[in-house]
């Protein structure tokens, strides 16, 4: 019989960085205990993994890291409950479980050859961090075309992954666009909401695959500004994010329609999600 | 083969010494499913328990794992079990919690490890109840799919009959004598009395959920639903759960317990946002799961017409009503 997919392997926290301005957004760090371990977790950008504190629980966040960045796994995870409490209070040493890599991920197989349009708003970047570390790997870089990433939040201060968005902006094999809501001091990139900047930015649909994910009201807005520029619902990809329990297909409680988020999704094609009821 | 009425007691003590027997127990103006150390305490006077069997392969609260910091210990059981009396329809509902719990990419191991250990005994309905509306869901009185026993009450005697070859294994073990011709005449009789009168029309009730979604018809269901979820509950079917910790600092044990489509935090995210904030999207997620996504997913209806939830219900909502209401609608969309 396969492994128990309820038991989660044990890592050990070795970074607790506090990402954001307002401090309710840590990026973990967590390293595997063996080699062993490592290649028990085989994963790919856009999965999930279940993180579980213990004594607290546990609860699902996407996984940020590249499996290009092999040693260990990275989850951003915003401060609302139990758990992401827990997390955000934990010194570095100690034990957590991770349990996965759940769900499915972003079509890499399929984006081969293709141009690359990523949208991300405010602390969803995080399995688009892995999907842009993923692609721009020397190894994987030739097998996409055009790289351009949008991604915007409310204040300089909320955007996520600075040194790594440094590191992007002096490349020349990827456009990223960073926009925050209001003007603020020294900041001298973009100012707008992420659908007038897609609007702006005018990506080609032409042999294009657009990956999206943010809040909701954000992707309402950007949905009709991508469908200008001539995306049709099987080029635009995105990620849900319903509650979770046992991701695994099997607690009933993340289904949208026949489809469960946790097992048949979390990513899914807007074509796809068009054959779906819109709870979510 | 055939056991005498009074020679029941003595075998289900014979069966005890080699398995964990499950049977249904008195409890007042009921009978439950309970785990029996002596054979005289099972009870086959109702026609059915209150709660389903399922919690004997999938318990209302579990232990799936304890732990003391990083270091954990499954909690996986391994002991052979006997289901004695189980009805027709709550071995069907077995069966299709059979595709839930192992799926295209897991296995449950809890599950399935209680459910290869278990041997399933049915007693067939000689008398249905006017809640009854089996033969509409695919099964029937006397339906024997998914068991390895099956027994047929003929008064005095259980005529016993073998359905798996585990059954047949088992019923070696028992010491029948043979069933004489006049037996089998007298389970035949039996079998020709029983009678679901209650029908559900399903024809095209597929095809209507595959286009109601977004139908005002949803608007009413849930008027009088007060949300306390013994429908699900009692559902032989139904089978969500939720995880939690019980623990002191970093020791404890992980566990799940049934769970409730129809309470307004089974869907709440973390965020606050909710997809199903009311109950009219609680209550067609209960129908459209039973009726559409299960039949669309595995091809058979999550609904084994056991008829508790109906008898269940304090506001006495009736699924069968609901069902006719949307065979009898026309699409109506407020999208
Ligand atoms: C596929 C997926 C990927 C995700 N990725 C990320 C990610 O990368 N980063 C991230 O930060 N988050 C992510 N999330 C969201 C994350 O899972 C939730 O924020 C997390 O589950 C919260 O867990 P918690 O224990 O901290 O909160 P909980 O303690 O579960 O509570 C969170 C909130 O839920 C409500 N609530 C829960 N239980 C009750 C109750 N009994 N009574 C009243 N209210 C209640 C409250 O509003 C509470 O504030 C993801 C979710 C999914 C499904
Ligand atoms: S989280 Fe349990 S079914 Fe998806």
């Amino acid at each position: 019989m396969q492994r128990n997919p309820y038991l989660p392997l044990p890592m050990k926290l070795v970074k607790n960085f506090t990402e954001t301005e307002d401090k309710l957004i840590h990026t973990f760090t967590f390293q595997f205990m063996s080699e062993e371990d490592e290649k028990s977790f085989p994963y790919m950008p856009g999965q999930f993994a279940e993180i579980c504190v213990f004594g607290k629980g546990e609860a699902p966040f996407g996984i940020a890291s590249s499996p290009t960045e092999p040693g260990f796994l990275k989850f951003s995870v915003a401060k609302v409950g139990v758990v992401s409490t827990a997390l955000h209070l934990m010194e570095e040493g100690t034990m957590v479980g991770v349990r996965g890599p759940l769900g499915n991920y972003y079509p890499v197989e399929q984006m081969k050859g293709k141009d690359i349009v990523i949208i991300g708003g405010g602390f969803a970047f995080t399995t688009l961090r892995s999907l842009v570390n993923y692609m721009l790997k020397p190894e994987h870089r030739g097998d996409y075309g055009k790289i351009t990433v949008i991604y915007g939040a409310r204040n300089p201060g909320l955007l996520l992954y600075k040194d790594e968005r440094d590191e992007w902006s002096k490349r020349s094999d990827i456009d990223l666009i960073c926009t925050i809501d209001r003007p603020a001091d020294g900041w001298t990139g973009k100012v707008g909401f992420i659908p007038t900047v897609t609007k702006e930015v005018a990506p080609s649909s032409n042999n294009s695959v657009a990956i999206i994910c943010g809040p909701p009201v954000m992707i309402k807005f950007t949905m009709p500004e991508l469908e200008a520029c001539g995306f049709k619902p099987e080029q635009v990809i995105m990620s849900l994010e319903n509650r979770m329990k046992c991701g695994i297909g099997m607690c009933g409680r993340c289904n949208v329609g026949n489809k469960y988020v946790c097992k048949d999704g979390p990513v899914f094609t807007r074509a796809e999600l068009n054959q779906l009821p819109n709870e979510y | 083969m055939i056991i005498a009425k009074n020679a029941l007691p003595g075998l289900l003590d014979n069966l005890i010494a080699e398995y964990e027997v499950y049977a249904p127990v008195k409890e007042g103006t009921y009978s439950l499913f309970k785990q029996i150390g002596k054979g005289s305490e099972a009870y086959f006077g109702f026609l059915n328990s209150k709660i389903p069997p399922k919690g004997i392969l999938f318990p209302q609260s579990e232990k799936l794992f304890s732990y003391s910091g990083a270091q954990m210990e499954e909690c996986i059981d391994n002991k052979k079990k006997v289901v004695f009396g189980l009805r027709p329809c709550d071995a069907q509902s077995l069966l299709l919690l059979d595709s839930v719990f192992k799926n295209d990419k897991y296995e449950d191991p809890y599950y399935m490890n209680r459910r290869a250990n278990t041997l399933l005994v049915g007693m067939a309905c000689s008398e249905p109840a006017p809640t009854c509306f089996c033969t509409s869901m695919g099964g029937g009185p006397f339906d024997s799919k998914g068991l390895d026993v099956m027994l047929t009450d003929t008064g005095d005697e259980y005529l016993v009959e073998a359905v798996s070859e585990k059954g047949r294994e088992l019923m070696s073990k028992m010491g029948l004598s043979a069933a004489g011709e006049g037996q089998k005449a007298a389970a035949a009789k039996v079998r020709d009395a029983a009678v679901v009168v209650c029908k559900v029309n399903t024809d095209g009730l597929k095809g209507k959920l595959d286009a109601n979604f977004y139908d005002t018809i949803w608007e009413s269901f849930h008027e009088k639903c007060l949300g306390c979820g013994s429908c699900t509950y009692s559902c032989p079917t139904c089978h969500c759960f939720d995880i939690v910790d019980e623990a002191k600092d970093c020791n404890g044990c992980r566990v799940r317990n049934w769970d409730s489509c129809m309470f307004p935090l089974f869907t709440l995210h973390g965020s606050g946002h909710n997809p199903r904030t009311t109950g009219k999207e609680r209550m067609r997620q209960r129908v459209m799961h039973k009726f559409k996504y299960f039949v669309d997913n595995f091809n058979a209806t999550a609904c084994v017409g056991c008829g508790r939830c109906i008898k269940n219900c304090p506001v006495n909502l009736d699924i069968r009503e609901i069902l006719a209401d949307i065979q009898g609608s026309e699409a109506r969309s407020d999208k």
